[in-house]
Formats: C-alpha cells, structure tokens, sequence
C-alpha cells in the first residue's frame, strides 16, 4: 500500500505543481484574513485596512525584485501571464500584430498568443530551441525584426525541464517590447537587470499561495489592457483583489529569497545526485541544461516506459513526481517542450524539490528507481 | 522522406490504434528481425511517434530515415537498422 500523503515516508517531489505554504506565508495568512477582508477600494475602516496590507505587500515584492511598487500588481496566475502578455501588443503604437516566441513556453504563453492570433489572422512565430531547450539568442532577436512583429515573449526557465533562457544576450528590435514568463522561476531566479517590458510571476514558485499571481509592467512601457476593463493596469483585472493571499506570497517571497543561497545549494546538490543515477539507468536520457538552470528540477525519460505507469508505481512507492508524457495528459499530444527539443516523450519523469525536502527522501528516490525502471522494462519484455 | 528512389521496407509494423510507448516497445522488439543494413516501418497514429521513433534511433544507435504516408493515410515513420 502507499505511504500516506504527508506522512514521512512519502516525499512530495512535484514542487513545481504545488507545495506547501511557506511557513512566514501562513504566518502572514492568519493575521491577514483577520484583517484584510474588505474591499480596499472603499472608504471606510476595514476598507482602509485591506488598502494598508495591499499597499504593504505590493511595496515589499517591489522591493523584493528591484521594481517600484506602481510596476507591481496582483492578479491570478494565468491572468498575469494573458493581459502581461496581450497588453504590450494592444499598447503597441506598432502597426503590426505579429508575436515571436520560443517553441517551449507554458501553455498559459501559448494559449494567449493562439487567441491572439486567431484574432487578428496571424501566424505567430516560433523560435526553435536547442537539444536542452534553449533558445539561440541569435535567432530570436533576429525573429523580432521581421516586419510586423509587435511582441516577443521568452521564458526565464522552462517549467518541464529547468533550463534557463539567455536572456542577457538578447538583442531584440528596438521597437518590440519583451513578455517574461518567469512563473516557474521568481524566487529561485533572477529577473533581467532590463531589457523586458512585462513580465508575470506565481507564487507557487516562492512557496506563497497557489491562486496568486504577480503582473509586473515596467514604467514607461507602453501597456493597455488588452481584456475588459480600464485600460490601465490593476490588481484582479479591476475586479476584488486577494488582499490576504497578497500579502502571504509576498512574505513568502521575502522569506524564500533571504534563505535562497542555502536552500538553492542544497537542492542543486540534490539534483545533481538525481541526475547522476538516472544518467546510469540503461535507455534512459536526462534532458535540460546540467548547471545553467532551475535549482530544483530535474527531467529524464525512460524508454520503452509510460510515463503514467512510472507515475503511478512511484507514488505506490511513495513519491510523487509529474510527468511530461502524452498519456498524463489531457489530449493524446506529447509534450510540446520535449518534442521541441527531441527528447524523448514517453517514460517522462519530472521531479522537483521543495524547500524541505531532505537528503534521505532524495537517497530513497535513487535507491528505488533502478529497481522500479528494470522491473517495468521486464513486464514490457525489453 | 526526400530522395527519388525509395528504399524497400523490409518490415512494416502496423501499430495502428496503439498509444504510445507501444509504437517504440513494437520497434524495439522486432526491429531485429531484419538484416543488418534493412528498413524496418512503423505505421502509427500516435501522434508521440514523430517524436518518439527518432529518439528511439538517437538512444539506440539507429538510423532514422523520415516520414512517409501508409496508403491509407497513416503516418508511416522509417529506419534503417544499423546494427
């Protein structure tokens, strides 16, 4: 039977899907639903209160990330991404409506972009990556300077795989305003010093509530809302901010950077120790950049394996991991991430580390997984 | 596959209506039934194939040929067995 959810002997390894609050988020949390539970936007006593912890918390991400608070606003983590995104195309004084982006953003990047395009009938650009998932810097600025281009949008990391993006030799055409997706990184990674135009955040990856999002919109940028509502930008889309879940993600932040240098040590040298004992498996490809890349994430693919049967046998086991195979997802396509990169599909495993996961539950993966991988090679008879 | 003159499939395996990792499994198993320097064709809807066939000839020291059409239609992808 498998360990219990929660229970020491099952170790959450799918971080990046979801972990448990920080412990200053819930800290945070408590006091703040006592008091932040008024629309700050009126005028009267609780209302001033919500305003105070929202202002508060707005100034402390800003802080955090080397912005000013009015380039700082909370939504949900898909809003962020869509209207961070679709708002440089719709500010764009640029007669085009052209996008350019890397064959491996999140679906929430790719999503917007397809709507956009459909909209305005136009074919969007992808930018191909490399065998570990990164773009040529080359080739993605030179995309930018095709007539018609309005937006480029590049990732800071990949979410599936880790690698980062080099964005710090990116020459884009002047004209072209940069979308960051930096909703698998923020807290682990840091923004670009410049260069981008709007970017958004999820506080998943700081360990802050799940349902938060981070819009950021640089000062001076040209930015309209591309969705209903004032055109300017505002917490919520303009509709009632999450006050409390504001303030939590951004002690969250805080506490998540400040402790950073330690936490980050340990889980590279964690994955690191992943990735030695899956480069040993037989027919088994470690995919993403070994060193430049997220702290916590590692990715391989098993041959001749499913991935919702390595899934499923792992947790029986005791751990949970996510995979990137076609038949855990919703339709029958691989993902686009490892096909852009062609790697293999099937047999995927993603494992991702939280802040606490420990050295033991890391020894117990390794320890497990050969066994488990050449079991299941023998029930496939190969 | 480009090329005028198409090689000879010397197997075509049929794994229509299989998801994947089947294709690959189906591949991995018979691909020695033919000699050394034959192409071996895997017939496969599986949209992971196109992907998945190619990285299969990477891991495994094969080559991989291309994409073709079975007559019916189905994607039809092919390799030649190296060793």
């Amino acid at each position: 039977m498998a360990p219990d959810v929660g229970s020491p002997a099952h170790a959450h390894l799918d971080a990046a899907a979801g972990a448990p609050l920080h412990p200053a988020a819930r800290e945070v949390l408590e006091a703040a639903l006592t008091r932040g539970y008024a629309d700050p936007r009126a005028l009267h006593g609780p209302g001033r209160d919500a305003r105070l912890l929202l202002d508060n918390a707005r100034e402390l991400v800003a802080e955090c990330l080397g912005l000013t608070r009015d380039e700082v606003w909370f939504t949900s983590p898909s809003d962020a991404v869509h209207r961070g995104l679709l708002g440089l195309v719709a500010g764009s004084p640029r007669a085009g409506d052209g996008a350019v982006l890397s064959a491996v953003e999140h679906a929430a990047v790719r999503h917007a972009v397809g709507w956009h395009a459909r909209r305005r009938d136009v074919v969007p650009v992808e930018v191909a990556v490399d065998p570990d998932g990164r773009v040529d810097p080359a080739a993605f600025s030179e995309a930018t300077r095709a007539p018609g281009a309005a937006v480029a949008a590049l990732q800071l990391a990949n979410h599936e795989v880790g690698t980062r993006q080099p964005h710090e030799r990116l020459a884009l055409s002047s004209g072209v305003p940069l979308f960051v997706d930096a909703s698998a990184s923020l807290g682990m990674l840091d923004l670009p010093r410049d260069g981008w135009a709007a970017a958004a955040g999820h506080a998943t990856s700081w360990g802050g509530p799940s349902g938060v999002g981070l819009l950021l919109v640089r000062r001076g940028t040209r930015w309209a809302n591309p969705l209903p509502g004032d055109p300017e930008p505002q917490d919520a889309g303009g509709g009632l901010p999450d006050v409390a879940g504001a303030l939590a993600a951004a002690a969250a932040l805080r506490a998540t950077l400040e402790e950073r240098t330690e936490v980050d040590a340990r889980r590279r040298r964690l994955v690191d120790r992943i990735r030695a004992v899956a480069a040993t498996l037989p027919d088994t490809e470690v995919v993403g950049d070994p060193v430049d890349r997220l702290p916590h994430l590692v990715t391989f693919s098993c041959l001749y394996l499913g991935g919702e049967t390595l899934v499923r046998e792992l947790d029986r086991l005791g751990f949970g991991v996510a995979s990137g195979s076609a038949c855990t997802a919703s339709t029958l396509e691989p993902s686009h991430v490892l096909a852009a990169m062609g790697a293999l599909t099937h047999g995927n495993v993603r494992v991702s580390l939280g802040r606490d996961t420990t050295e033991e539950q890391v020894e117990r993966f390794v320890a497990a997984l050969p066994d488990l991988v050449r079991r299941l090679r023998t029930e496939v008879g190969l | 596959m480009t090329g005028d003159e198409q090689e000879p499939v010397a197997l075509e395996l049929d794994c229509r209506g299989m998801l994947c990792p089947l294709p690959v499994i189906e591949l991995g198993r018979r691909h020695v039934e033919v000699p050394v320097g034959a192409v071996v064709a895997v017939v496969t809807e599986d949209p992971a194939a196109r992907t998945d066939v190619p990285a299969w000839c990477r891991m495994r020291g094969q080559e991989y040929l291309g994409e073709d059409s079975a007559a019916d239609g189905v994607a039809r992808y092919l390799v030649r067995r190296v060793g």
